[in-house]
């Protein structure tokens, strides 16, 4: 026989507790993250020994018996048992600027100064309105008068002097937003209604995607002088753009795809069923929900581009990597290239850092976006 | 009442500050059939899930059958071979076939022969009227019989207590029905079943008791009859104002 | 059959005019291009055609496992670059494999020190460019290891230096041969205890653990047919002399920093890639087994580890594939892989054109190939749907 009805006894009593106290706070925390099992005990043991014998060494050879002024002398007497920043603080001029003349420096820290300073405000999608575009053409333009000279009282300055991280800046954003309308392209004809189209574009992303990214800059540095007509006012730096374009327009064209096949097939149909053609039904309907789901993908392309232009010194083009190679170039200081490469790899590490986060951010952010509209509307 | 076969005795528990199981004393007998109810957020399933230990709780004790659930993994698996589960999601396996995810257990907790285990599988898809489905994968079946295939796999390890965690909240209205009488069968064979469900209907006509909960509290437990007709609590009266069609 | 109208107002019609057009303009264009070369060529005096391939290539390369000499073809010199290229490559696949496994495990221990150290890597190394890390890599050891001639010397009679490592390596006998038959011998053992394992298993309920047996099984083989073999221990010892560290088995610094950094920057995307897998299954699945009575072990090996491997296995191998190409940069600090060679030869006699469509050619059948098995491992293991 069940239980008499009514029969919760408690039902009378106050409202809820805390739990009960757990024995002490930081010893049970250490309990559950540190010492959880034999092999976790051991793990805890292993990185505390192993930090203790490289932590003392490092932060003294980093910060404590680091030179810090550019005394060559200093850093020789020092035997490699302190960093020599000294390194960094003489050439930190060639490593940043390349060979740009030397008292025309503050035309690329100016250039590259409004770049970032447009990357930053795109960055919210708050900014993400029709004057963003007029706002990176003026932007564009500066950067190229800035650079190049020739009006405005500045001195012309030709592409081959470029270098440094204004040429990693302008090969990564010249690539990439360049690629953007090629991807999209490549993306919608991959999905067209016309056989001969979509494996013309399948067969192009393949064959792109196939091949390391130093062939295509073989290409652009062997190739294109002899395929394309000779009057063509492409220089050096010119045809790297075009290919670094041509190869990231194939996975753009991927990421794009991405983003049309994550819309619902419903979106197609209502368009298609008001009558728009398929023109007014991409451009309309169908690309701007699509790249809007893509742009984190679009931040990460980004992110691997910066770091893929590095691949640039192999063919002669002094960027951020080249120029820091170049800077080694000089005999002398030749023998304090590990504070170099830490000092280049910093600078790589907290852009891409940064912008991984941004992407993460975003993703987050687009997701509530894409997640609340019904609710909106 | 017939001999206990789950008993909790003033059992807490949190989930880090919040009190999600208050003071909870419930007896189960063998052979019984409990409905558990409440709004959301009640605490049913988490009670439920403590039975066979997918949540752990903090204070008092809870005996199933004979054996008290503690820290010792060897009595939660004792446990564990003794109640069956059937959960909101399904939660089949997705790489396995329908046979395979109903012997998988039967071999290898069981370890039994692969004819026997093949053999007794068959029986309980076939009590679930899903024998012939056998060698397709989970993906390829309908919610209602994803849910009938869990229900064979949870049977075929002759549990003595079988739990339903929502079993049909996450199903097509059209399929609600085929799982139900699933159950309806198993209750007429004599099975002791604990059951989280908003299905009223159910209730009235299988429960032999309604317990009804409410942030975290056992309000009120009495036969279908008796809770349906003169519930004690303004809170149950809420409760099944909303849930009761008028 | 009807054909189909060729006019603007119906779709087919519309359809075939657009087709039509394209592919006229393509054929124009590469008209265009084909005679912008020829004029360029012919301009520069550079002769086209894959006839170089068969003239001495004449320089010379450091090391590989082809026997090429500077008198050999262009062939050859090319042949001997791939097989640099797949033999950096391999090894740096299975040991990133390897590492990145290990570390995407580790961002989900429960231990924080293990975690933050896994993470930390992780956040490092994805951001930072291979080029940097090889560049770095390859000036310590050039730079700070002794020269050759006064080689660091490591217990088991191996040397480092900027020569590179050298290491004993067994001298050719024919116990070894016997050894490499007694491989295969030996996995075919373990198969048959498995085999014996599983049917007794599906007679009774119960079967031996046979894991470790299997494992002694296969290791037993080669040991065996090496003692029967005569035990033939003789080794080729690295010697240091005058002339820097000779005879053993050599690897170059170059070979050295290049399998460095592609192991230590893809065992970093791996490490991602095995974490998401892991991650990709859903809690319900551990508890459903869980309710059943498999233990967590069981839970593992029967159901999450199958699930997560479907998830895991199609971005490992676009991995692989990326750290093949990424070999590549091989031509920044000198070794001789595929895409050097191809440099080299280019250089030498201007055919650039034919020389990267030997490099195309080359990593697009790679890919190929690998797609087409990934292809029917997917339709092997693909989760079947309604």
């Amino acid at each position: 026989m069940p239980t008499p009805a009514g029969a919760a006894g408690h039902s009378e009593l106050g409202g809820p507790r805390l739990p009960p106290e757990r024995p002490g706070g930081a010893w049970a925390w250490a309990r559950r993250n540190l010492f959880a099992s034999a092999w976790s005990t051991l793990a805890t043991v292993g990185a505390v020994s192993a930090a203790a014998l490289v932590l003392p060494a490092t932060v003294r050879w980093t910060l404590l018996d680091a030179v810090w002024r550019p005394d060559y002398q200093a850093c020789r007497a020092l035997d490699y048992r302190g960093a020599c920043w000294g390194m960094v603080a003489e050439k930190h001029r060639l490593i940043l600027f390349g060979r740009f003349p030397n008292a025309e420096h503050w035309r690329p820290l100016v250039a590259t100064l409004l770049v970032v300073l447009a990357l930053l405000v795109s960055g919210h999608p708050r900014a993400w309105r029709r004057w963003l575009l007029g706002l990176w053409a003026t932007v564009a333009a500066a950067f190229f008068v800035l650079m190049r000279g020739g009006v405005l009282g500045l001195s012309p300055v030709g592409s081959e002097q470029w270098g440094g991280f204004p040429l990693t800046v302008l090969l990564t954003l010249a690539g990439v937003g360049a690629s953007i309308p090629l991807g999209v392209g490549l993306a919608l004809a991959r999905r067209s209604g016309l056989p001969l189209l979509r494996a013309g574009a399948r067969l192009y992303i393949e064959l792109v995607r196939g091949v390391p990214l130093i062939t295509v800059l073989f290409v652009a540095t062997f190739v294109f002088p002899l395929v394309l007509p000779q009057g063509m006012p492409l220089d050096a730096l010119g045809r790297i753009v075009l290919a670094i374009t041509l190869f990231q327009a194939a996975y753009m064209a991927e990421v794009v795809r991405g983003g049309l096949q994550a819309l619902p097939r419903g979106q197609l149909e209502a368009a298609e069923s008001l009558g728009l053609g398929w023109w007014q039904t991409q451009r309309k309907v169908i690309l701007p929900q699509a790249l809007v789901l893509v742009i984190p993908s679009f931040v990460n392309s980004l992110l691997s581009t910066f770091m893929d232009t590095s691949l640039v010194t192999v063919v002669s083009m002094y960027d951020l990597t080249g120029a820091l190679r170049l800077a080694l170039g000089d005999a002398q200081w030749r023998n304090f290239f590990i504070e170099g490469y830490l000092f280049v790899g910093t600078i790589y590490l907290v852009c891409c850092f940064g912008l991984s986060r941004y992407s993460h951010w975003l993703e987050a952010r687009l997701g509530r976006w894409a997640r609340q509209e019904p609710s909106r509307a | 009442m017939s001999e206990p076969i789950i008993t909790f005795r003033g059992v807490n528990k949190w989930f880090g500050k919040f009190h999600v199981l208050r003071d909870i004393d419930l007896v189960v007998g063998k052979g019984e059939r409990i409905v558990v109810c409440g709004p959301s957020g009640s605490g049913k399933s988490t009670l439920i899930r403590c039975v066979n230990r997918l949540e752990e709780h903090q204070e008092g004790t809870i005996v199933v059958d004979g054996v008290e659930l503690t820290e010792d993994l060897r009595s939660v698996e004792t446990v564990r071979r003794e109640v069956g589960m059937v959960f909101q999601q399904f939660n089949l396996f997705p790489h396995l076939t329908v046979l395979e995810n109903v012997t998988l257990a039967l071999l290898h907790v069981l370890e039994l022969p692969h004819a026997e285990a093949e053999a007794r599988a068959r029986q309980q898809l076939e009590r679930v009227h899903i024998g012939d489905q056998a060698r397709k994968y989970p993906g390829q079946l309908s919610g209602g019989q994803q849910q009938r295939v869990a229900i064979a796999r949870a049977l075929a390890m002759q549990p003595r207590v079988m739990l339903f965690d929502e079993p049909t909240s996450a199903l097509d209205p059209e399929m609600v029905k085929e799982v139900l009488d699933a159950m309806l069968e198993l209750a007429q064979g004599g099975m002791t079943m604990v059951v989280v469900t908003h299905e009223m209907g159910f209730a009235r006509s299988v429960a032999d008791r309604v317990v009804f909960m409410d942030q975290g509290r056992i309000l009120e437990q009495a036969p279908p009859a008796e809770f349906f007709a003169t519930p004690r609590q303004d809170r149950t009266r809420d409760f099944l104002a909303k849930v009761l069609p008028r | 059959m009807p054909l189909p109208s060729v006019s603007w107002s119906s779709r087919s019609g519309r359809a075939l005019i657009v087709q039509g057009a394209l592919l006229a303009l393509l054929i124009l264009a590469g008209a265009a291009l084909w005679r912008n070369t020829q004029g360029a060529l012919a301009a520069r005096q550079i002769r086209s055609g894959f006839s170089f391939l068969s003239e001495p290539a004449g320089f010379d390369i450091g090391e590989g496992p082809v026997p090429y000499t500077p008198r050999d073809s262009y062939l050859v010199a090319f042949a001997a670059g791939l097989a640099n290229t797949l033999r950096v490559s391999a090894l740096g696949i299975v040991l990133a494999t390897v590492l990145g496994t290990l570390i995407g495990v580790g961002r989900l221990s429960r231990n924080v020190l293990v975690r933050a150290g896994c993470t930390a890597y992780v956040e490092v190394l994805r951001n930072v460019p291979l080029v940097i890390l090889l560049f770095g890599t390859y000036l310590v050891l050039t730079e700070f290891l002794p020269e050759a001639t006064e080689p660091i010397s490591l217990p088991g009679s191996a040397f480092l230096s900027k020569g590179g490592l050298h290491a004993p390596r067994p001298l050719w006998a024919a116990g070894w041969g016997a050894a490499l038959l007694g491989l295969p011998l030996g996995g075919a053992a373990a198969w048959l205890l498995a085999r014996w394992a599983r049917a007794r298993r599906a007679r009774t309920g119960r079967g031996p653990a046979v894991g470790w047996a299997g494992l002694g099984l296969v290791l037993a083989g080669p040991v065996v047919g090496w003692l029967l073999g005569g035990a033939p221990r003789g080794l080729e010892l690295p010697e240091p002399g005058p002339f820097g560290v000779a005879g053993g088995l050599s690897l170059t610094p170059e070979f050295l920093a290049l399998l460095t950094g592609l192991t230590l920057s893809a065992a970093a995307s791996i490490a991602e890639i095995v974490r998401s897998g892991l991650l990709a299954v859903s809690h319900g699945q551990a508890e459903a087994a869980g309710a059943l009575g498999l233990r967590p072990r069981q839970t593992t090996r029967l159901v999450l580890l199958p699930q997560a491997l479907r998830v895991i296995i199609p971005p490992l191998t676009s991995q692989f594939l990326n750290l093949t190409k990424n070999s590549s940069l091989a031509v920044a600090i000198g070794y001789p892989d595929l895409v050097s060679i191809a440099n080299t030869a280019m250089n030498q006699n201007g055919q650039a054109l034919e020389c990267i469509l030997v490099i195309m050619a080359v990593y697009l059948s790679v890919n190929l190939v690998t797609a087409l098995l990934m292809n029917l491992y997917e339709r092997r293991v693909a989760l079947v749907e309604r």
